[in-house]
Parts: C-alpha cells; structure tokens; sequence
C-alpha cells in the first residue's frame, strides 16, 4: 500500500493518456485542458517530504522525492504542459496528445524519482514517448530521424544503467543524491556521460537539432522544454559542483549560437540555441554554489517559457505556410503581426532585456561565475548572451517578419495570423515571461536556497542595455553578412550518418557477395538432393498426414493471424504497444502492491 | 494597428536610425559619467568607461565573422548532402 495519501502528477497523466483515445468528439477540448490543470494542481497542493515508497524484490522504491529542488521543476514543467496543450488543442490525432502526456509524466517521474530504478524507468519513457512527437510529423524523413532519435537515446540510457549497476555494486546503495564529485568513480563518470548527452553537451548533443527540427510544431514546443531541463534538474542533483560541467557547459553556450548562426532553417536555429541556454546551466551546476543552483532553477524555468514561446511563434509561421526556412520567408509583419508581437516577447526574454525573465534569471548564474572568481567562465557566457539577442531577437525576427521577401505566392496567400488556442498559448507564456521579469519574488521564492541576489541595479541595468544595444548597432552594420543561404550546417551526427552508410554499403556489396556464393553453392550442392527427399515426403504428406493435419492446420492459422495483426512486423507500432503495457504493469503492479 | 505602427517607422527609417544612435550615445554618457561602478564591478576592466558597450560590439562583430569563417570551412553544405 501506499505508505500515505499521494498523488504522481506523472499516474494523473498515464492515466489522462489511457482515457484520452476514449474521449471524442465535443468532450476532447475540456478533457484536454483539465487533465495537465489536474497535475498542475497536484503539484501547487504537493508537501515537502518523502512519498510513494514501494519494494520491489530486495528494493526500495521512491517514487516521489519532494523538496525545494524537485517542486519547481514539476511546477514548471505542469504549468509548461497546460501551455503546450494548448498550444496543440488543433491537433486530430490523439496518439501525438498521448505521446506527449507520456512524455510529460517520464519528465515528472523523473524529477521525483528518489532512486536509480526509477529514475532510470521514467527516463526511458521520456525517450520512447518522445519518439512519437517526430513520427507524427509524418514526412519521408521522419521514420529516420525517429530512429536515430531512438538510438542515440539508447545508448545514453545504456551508459546510465551501466553507470547505475556499478555504482550500486560499489556502494549497495540506489538513492539518487549528491554524488561525491570531488572523487568521482568509473561510475560516476558513466551515470554523468548518461545526463549530458540527454543535456545535449557537445559531443553528444547532435541529435537535438535534428529531432527538434523535425518534430511537429506542436511536439517541438514539448520537446524543447523536457529533456533537457529534466535532465538539468538530474545534474543539479547529482553533480552540483563537479567542475569538468564548467568549461563543458561554456563551451555549449558558445557552440550553439555559433551553429545558430549559420542556420538557415528557424527551427533549428532555435534548437541549436537550446544547446546553448542548456549550456549556462551546465555550467551552473559545474560551479555548484548555492547562488548557482538558485541560478540554475531560475534560468531552466524562465527558458522553458521563453524558449517555449519562440518554438510556438516560429511553429505558428510553420503551422501556417508550411515553410520555417528563411530562404522562403520574410516580411510577414504585415500578414501575422501577432505572431511577430509574441515572438518578440519571447526573443527579447532570452536575451535578457529589463523587465523580462532572461534578465533576472540567467545574470544569476553569470554573477555566480563572477563570485567564484570564475571570471573567463564569466565573460565568455556574457558573450554567448550576445549571441543570444543577435540571433534570435535580431536573425530570426528580422529574417521572418522582416528582411527581403522571399516568400512565393502561395507562402505570402497562406500567411495569416494562427488559430486563437495559439495566440492562446503564446499569449500565457508571455505573460509569465513578463511576470517573472517585473515581480521577481514570484520565481525567487520557489527557488531551493534563499535568494541573495538583486538584478535591478543600476549597474546590471547599464551593462545589459549597453551590451545589448551595441549587439544590434553591430548586427546592423553587418547586416549583409547575414543573409541566408539555402544550406545545411554538418555537424557531428556526421560520423553515424555517414558510418551508417558506410555500413549498409558493407552489407549491400561484400557481405551480399558472400552470401551469393554461399547461395549457389548450397543451391548446387544442398538443393538436388533435398528436392528428392521432398518429393517423398510431399507424396506422404498429401496421402497420409493431410487428414490428420487438416484440422489443425485450422486452428494454428488462426492463431498465427491473430498474433499477426498485433504484431505487423513495424517497430514503431511495437515499441507503442511495448511502453503502453510496460506502463500499464507498472500502474497495476503499483496499486497491487 | 501593429502593422501600422510598424509601417510608420520603416516610412521614417532615417528618423529611426538616428534616434537609435543617440539613444546609443546616451547610454554609453550614462556609464560614463553617472554610473557607480564601486561595488558592483568584480574587475578593474569593468571600470573603464564604456567597458560594457565596447565588450557587446566587439562580442557581436566577434561570433558574426568567426561563424561565417567556421561556416566556410566546410561545415556549411548543400542541403541534399545526406541524400545520396
């Protein structure tokens, strides 16, 4: 039983998921928006304290690990999934609702996993529920992407259990805590190469920019907002202060606005910038004091809102010409000026101007560099955040609402303002981009350590507007070197997509050859005298056995085309089937035992 | 009335464009000659004048061209590349 009266907002969640495809017609809206306000508010009446323990066979499982830390995860990530929602209230195909209610209980089990098992269960749910938000797409590529989605992924969580076995034969203990990062272990070292690569950290991130990219618009504004920050509240947990994060998570930040740069695709330009918001975290974490941490917090929720907000703005530009590569679009102020009013919200707010999330939330974690003497670290995440405001609030506004017009006729004609339920969406996440920048004890008092840190000085105030401003005097001036080309940039998923076709020509052309001959020479050699033999037995089949058999033969087909139909040989529908039993166990197991 | 808004100031450009650079011009007199750096400034070079403005130009002008050349190198490629 259950050792006192709590509710997972991640069960709210399965469950909503299960009932969904059940709910149709005039109740699917209202059934939608109350489920994620259900979690939402289970989260807001949630008490600090250790709930949800469960044995199983030798062990102990936590299931809801409550404190500062994990609750303002969850309350974002339950506010972010109301918004998101939303956002997708368009949607026709449950199946993608239900991906991403899935995924969205993975993050939340997650965040509240008290040990390894788990942790590591929740994990893996996010990776194969996500999955779904780019197959749903439906284009040539998708199945592709998906799949090598789905491998990357899975080579993360092997070297997670790996880490976790290890660990746990080293120590016999599977709680997740603090882990001594002034000696790290094999272990250690293998659980942290697990986290980073779902936090995207160069060289594990290249699987960000592709999926992200290719999501749908509505599964792009979910993805941007749970892997990576769930995997930042893991780091923050686990390796507060384990100093290779440092120069890991700044080279990050530089990275991804350097890629950002070159996009010429919107949507990628903002996953690559991801990498790069991720990157302060990293780095906060590396620095592991309590102001960083705060810092931490802080900028992971305030990005999820504006990084959120920017994935729906361009989304919406995608959602209705069908088009995100700048090469294709420009000048839309004048046919989706709302979009463009959002937009800009969100892109202003990750830049860090005054009065909106990014200046409160990420000058924390710039500042606990500065405090600990981290000056380099300082600076050059000062830099990144130039990068920030010249891509985003500068490139991808310019080059859409903007710029030259390259949009075709059929582009410019399709261009209108999106559905209210998305200037719905947008307009929540603006609001709460706002909110935390103008009334900062409403983020400052969730945060895990008291706050000993004021944003609005007048020096912080001067720097920022001084940076900020000659960022765009700069990008004004070389505004000619910025205009988009219809390219892709080759990162590091290089290796595996060009060792992959490495690989299948290695399987097309010797390997083939050698399974020719083998062919041949058992069609020569193995054939002949097996069609003889045949020939006997089939004259004994059809005299003696066939009536025997007969009856048989009835009930076996039947058989096999039933265990066909549930299993038509496409991985995609297995892996659907596989997570839904797997979690609907895990429910039944939970609540028997 | 966004829309508005907006064509009204690309009708100004040149008006826009000025006012923008003497807003550039106050800030940098508001480091200058009235902000109190004691205190907040961590390292001697953030007290010189206009530290902060020279730091944001320099970092753009910085990650415009070093991505262009990174760009050029190779790394920016057709977009059938992976087709084949």
């Amino acid at each position: 039983m259950m050792s006192d009266f709590w509710l997972h907002p991640a069960l709210i969640m399965i469950l909503g998921a299960l009932v969904l495809p059940f709910v149709r017609g005039a109740g699917r809206r209202p059934f939608l928006l109350v489920v994620p306000l259900i979690a939402f508010a289970a989260v807001l009446q949630m008490q600090e304290g250790i709930h949800g323990i469960f044995y199983f066979m030798d062990w102990q499982l936590t299931f809801g690990r409550v404190d500062r830390l994990s609750l303002v995860f969850a309350y974002i990530m339950t506010l972010m999934c109301i918004i998101g929602t939303i956002y997708g209230l368009h949607v026709e195909n449950e199946y993608e609702h239900q991906a991403a209610w899935l995924y969205v209980a993975g993050a939340l089990g997650v965040i509240f996993a008290g040990d390894f098992l788990v942790l590591f269960l929740f994990w893996e749910l996010m990776a194969f529920s996500s999955v779904f938000l780019i197959w749903f797409r439906g284009q040539a590529r998708s199945l592709a992407i998906g799949y090598r989605y789905l491998l990357v992924h899975t080579a993360g969580g092997l070297a997670l259990l790996a880490g976790f076995v290890l660990h746990y034969q080293a120590t016999g203990d599977l709680s997740f805590n603090q882990f001594d990062v002034a000696n790290p272990t094999f272990a250690i070292y293998l659980i942290m190469i697990g986290f980073i690569l779902n936090a995207a950290v160069p060289p594990l991130h290249s699987w960000l920019p592709e999926a992200y990219s290719e999501a749908t618009v509505s599964g792009a504004v979910f993805m941007s907002a749970f892997t990576t920050k769930t995997t930042v509240y893991a780091l923050a947990r686990g390796f507060a202060g384990m100093e290779i994060l440092i120069p890991l998570g700044v080279f990050m930040a530089i990275y991804g606005v350097v890629y950002a740069m070159l996009e010429n695709d919107a949507r990628r330009l903002l996953a690559y910038h991801v990498i790069s918001q991720v990157g302060y975290m990293v780095a906060g974490v590396g620095i592991g004091t309590q102001m960083a941490i705060n810092g931490v917090c802080a900028h992971a929720f305030a990005n999820i809102l504006n990084k959120g907000l920017l994935f729906m703005g361009v989304g919406s530009v995608l959602y209705m010409t069908g088009k995100a590569k700048f090469t294709e679009l420009g000048g839309l102020y004048k046919k989706m000026p709302l979009a463009l009013v959002f937009t800009l919200i969100g892109g202003l707010s990750i830049s860090g101007f005054p009065l909106l999330s990014g200046f409160v939330s990420k000058s924390m974690i710039v500042a606990a560099g500065f405090d600990a003497h981290l000056y380099w670290a300082a600076f050059l995440l000062t830099l990144a955040s130039t990068g920030t405001f010249l891509c985003l609030g500068l490139k991808a506004l310019y080059l859409i609402w903007f710029g030259k017009n390259n949009c075709s006729e059929e582009t410019w004609n399709k261009a209108t303002d999106p559905p209210l339920h998305m200037h719905l969406a947008m307009g929540l996440a603006a609001f709460f981009c706002i909110l935390i920048g103008v009334y900062t004890p409403y983020l400052y008092q969730m945060l895990p350590y008291p706050v000993d840190f004021a944003p609005y000085t007048a020096y912080h105030l001067a720097k920022t507007i001084q940076v900020l401003l000659f960022t765009a005097l700069g990008f004004f001036l070389l505004i000619d070197q910025l205009t988009p080309k219809p390219t892709i940039s080759l990162d590091l998923d290089w290796f595996y997509r060009r060792g992959g076709q490495l690989f299948l020509w290695l399987a097309t052309k010797p390997i083939q050859a050698v399974d020719t001959a083998v062919n041949n020479a058992y069609r020569t050699w193995g054939l002949i005298p097996l069609m003889i033999v045949s020939r006997f037995w089939s004259w004994f089949d059809w005299h003696i056995i066939d009536g025997v058999v007969d009856g048989l033969a009835r009930t076996v087909r039947w058989c096999g085309d039933w265990s066909r139909r549930l299993q038509a040989g496409q991985m995609q529908a297995n892996i659907f089937s596989t997570v839904f039993v797997m979690t609907v166990l895990l429910i039944l197991y939970v609540l028997a035992s | 009335m966004i829309v508005k808004l907006i064509d009204f100031l690309y009708n100004r450009l040149k008006l826009v464009i000025r006012l923008g650079l003497v807003v550039l011009v106050l800030v940098v007199l508001w480091d200058v000659l009235l902000l109190d750096k004691e205190g907040y400034a961590y390292t001697a070079a953030e007290k010189l004048p206009g530290f902060w403005s020279i730091f944001g130009f320099i970092a753009c002008v910085l990650i415009i061209l070093v991505s262009k050349l990174f760009g050029r190198l190779g790394i920016m490629t057709r977009e059938d590349y992976y087709d084949e």
